[in-house]
């Protein structure tokens, strides 16, 4: 057992703190405190090849594994979560789950331009009515000839206003249950599709997040992902990505937490010395590393899965459960730690909480997590192979160029 | 163009702990960064690759853990890299470092131009490079902030930066210039440059290899030999918040700073 990062993972995440620290904590607290979303970052991510770390250089990708793929989300939500919920959404929820289930033609046509930053893509799943409870979805696709026309409302969906491509999940099939969906791509400027943003988000306020709304959108039979009635399957394989990085995320949220409050614990003074000399100030400090050493290798533990081509449902849904309710504890305590100059927009810490609030909600909220667990352990619950599984990392056939 | 990129890995400052013994971390080298001016010096050397074709060789003195600096350079785009290391370069000043660099570069061959930091953050000297050009018998460029080589003429033009004004140089090839922090923005190693760097062999040259005595490097090569080195104190410092109109608070302020004879 080998619990040591590979040199090619430290640097990978030297690299991506250091862009985290140069290119993104000088301009988050501007976009976050203006609700805006920095465009410039989109472009420098994609031209840095962190769009798709964990994809083959053939499709535009940069040939890393999966593991790369929590170094590098975690780094950017060190900064912020809304600029790992890009890397979430253009990768994991979208790209990814390409990857898994397109075509050689799909994978081909639709991930490149993704990847490299020219399409904003983003995934929709949820609706006004539909969260947690995926099947009670309304949206419809009805066949018509060689194509689909789809209708309803997507909601809370990360990039909606922003997007190119949609990768949307809607049901053609709505006696069957969750047996009945099916995945599609969407393409801006397609008759009937119309997009807008929720504005007065508590959190994540440096990434747009809005609704899509679908009347008689017509889609060619090319751009259906997996077979019909794949749609679930299709949306799950999906979570099991973006929850990884939701996941690591976590970490870095933990990560920034702790070197901020380490820092003011020491230059902060009551009582005639540190504020880090007070035992339950070190308590706190003590509990947030603990946490931080638990979600890394809970992280780790998945990344390592999926390199090797393991299904891993499970253990991606209980590092994405621990995970963001130990953010959002540590980010809590950090506060604490900062007393009233925590409560303030003069530190980061009150970010990150506020941040950390959205990731026990989106990808399945903490609830939904442990009900999974708790069928997994009564034996409810068995995860069966699936007709397209997400390949197992090939570093030689990823590198190659053609 | 032949390139040498003089590089040092330094411990971090940024990291230096109050609490835990500072002055230690130095000593130890921990944790362990390339000297930020350095990565100014990769990149004007990966430019003039760029620009003029060629090849970047990096050139690092120092413990084995450098590797990982001349790793660095790699994944940005360099060629080469090689490590001189050896137990007796250890507590070397900058002429001793300067003599084993010089073998180093004549040991490489062709060299058209060599590209250093100003300073490097532990030591802070600014010696090195100019005495590398000494011991060469190039001339050393200093502090340069815009860089025009034209290789086929075989003169280069820079501008300095300097605490009196920009000044503008010309010089004959080969020569050594020292960079700062103006002069680019240094980029990030991409993913195929970090995986070729991983892989990568980093060349390894001791004494024997550069054909040089123990006398002189390291401490008995040295003229400066180090005999303290501690923290200064903190100064302690009052701080007063004037309040009130932006108008009447900057009056206060000027009356203050007069009074306190610091305009």
């Amino acid at each position: 057992m080998d619990f040591e990062l590979s040199e090619e993972h430290r640097m990978i995440q030297q690299m991506v703190y250091d862009f985290a620290k140069n290119e993104i904590m000088s301009i988050i607290k501007e976009h976050d405190s203006n609700h805006t979303y920095p465009d410039e970052l989109l472009t420098k991510l994609a031209a840095q090849g962190i769009l798709g770390v964990c994809l083959p250089v053939r499709y535009g990708g940069a040939g890393m594994d999966y593991v790369s793929l929590g170094i590098v989300s975690e780094a950017l939500e060190w900064a912020d979560t809304s600029v790992r919920e890009t890397l979430a959404v253009t990768l994991a929820l979208h790209a990814m789950p390409i990857f898994q289930w397109g075509t050689e033609a799909q994978k081909e046509k639709f991930i490149p331009p993704v990847v490299a930053g020219e399409s904003v893509a983003c995934f929709g799943l949820t609706e006004p009515g539909a969260g947690s409870d995926v099947g009670a979805m309304t949206s419809r696709a009805v066949r018509e000839g060689d194509e689909y026309v789809l209708n309803g409302e997507k909601m809370w969906i990360t990039l909606a206003d922003l997007a190119d491509r949609f990768l949307m999940v809607v049901k053609t099939d709505p006696d069957a249950g969750v047996r009945g969906m099916t995945a599609f791509i969407l393409e801006r400027g397609w008759s009937g599709l119309t997009t807008g943003t929720i504005e007065g988000k508590l959190g994540a306020r440096a990434s747009n997040t809005g609704w899509v709304n679908m009347e008689n959108v017509a889609v060619p039979e090319s751009h259906r992902i997996g077979e019909e009635g794949e749609g679930f399957k299709v949306a799950m394989s999906a979570l099991d990505n973006g929850r990884f990085t939701v996941a690591a995320g976590g970490v870095g949220t933990m990560k920034a937490c702790l070197e901020e409050s380490v820092r003011y614990a020491q230059e902060r003074k009551t009582f005639g010395k540190a504020i880090a000399e007070h035992q339950l100030v070190q308590q706190m400090l003590a509990q947030m590393q603990q946490r931080i050493d638990v979600g890394e290798l809970l992280v780790r533990q998945v990344g390592w899965m999926k390199n090797r081509g393991i299904r891993n449902t499970r253990e991606t849904s209980m590092a994405k459960w621990y995970c963001t309710d130990s953010a959002n504890t540590t980010a809590n305590d950090a506060v604490q730690i900062h007393g009233a100059y925590g409560f303030s927009e003069e530190y980061n810490v009150e970010r990150h909480l506020r941040n950390s609030k959205g990731a026990q909600i989106y990808e399945g909220t903490s609830q939904i997590h442990q009900l999974m667990q708790a069928s997994y352990v009564l034996g409810q619950r068995v995860d069966r192979p699936l007709r397209c599984e997400l390949p197992a990392y090939d570093a030689e056939e990823w590198q190659r160029e053609t | 163009m032949n390139i040498i990129a003089l590089i040092k890995q330094v411990p971090d400052t940024a990291q230096l702990s109050p609490i835990v013994d500072g002055l230690q971390l130095m000593q130890n080298g921990q944790p362990r960064i390339v000297n930020p001016w350095d990565e100014y010096t990769l990149e004007t050397a990966i430019q003039l690759k760029e620009s003029h074709g060629g090849k970047v060789t990096v050139l690092c003195v120092g413990k084995p853990e450098s590797v990982e600096a001349l790793k660095t350079g790699l994944a940005m785009g360099a060629d080469e890299a090689i490590l001189i290391s050896d137990d007796t370069l250890e507590g070397g000043d900058s002429l001793a470092t300067a003599r084993v660099l010089v073998k180093a570069i004549e040991k490489i061959g062709a060299c058209d131009i060599v590209v250093g930091g100003r300073a490097s953050i532990d030591d802070n000297h600014a010696a090195t490079a100019v005495q590398v050009a000494a011991l060469m018998d190039v001339p050393p460029i200093s502090y340069v902030a815009e860089l025009t080589v034209e290789p086929d003429a075989g003169h280069l033009k820079a501008v300095r930066l300097l605490e009196t004004g920009r000044e503008t140089v010309t010089t004959t090839l080969p020569a050594v210039v020292t960079v700062v922090k103006e002069i680019n923005e240094p980029r990030y190693p991409t993913f195929i440059g970090i995986r070729k760097a991983a892989n990568a062999e980093i060349l390894m040259w001791t004494l024997v290899d550069l054909g040089l005595e123990a006398e002189e490097v390291g401490v008995s090569g040295s003229k400066l030999i180090r005999t303290g080195l501690e923290v200064p104190q903190a100064r302690e410092a009052t701080l007063e918040l004037i309040e009130g109109a932006p108008g009447d608070a900057a009056r206060t302020l000027a009356e203050r700073l007069i009074e306190e004879q610091v305009i």
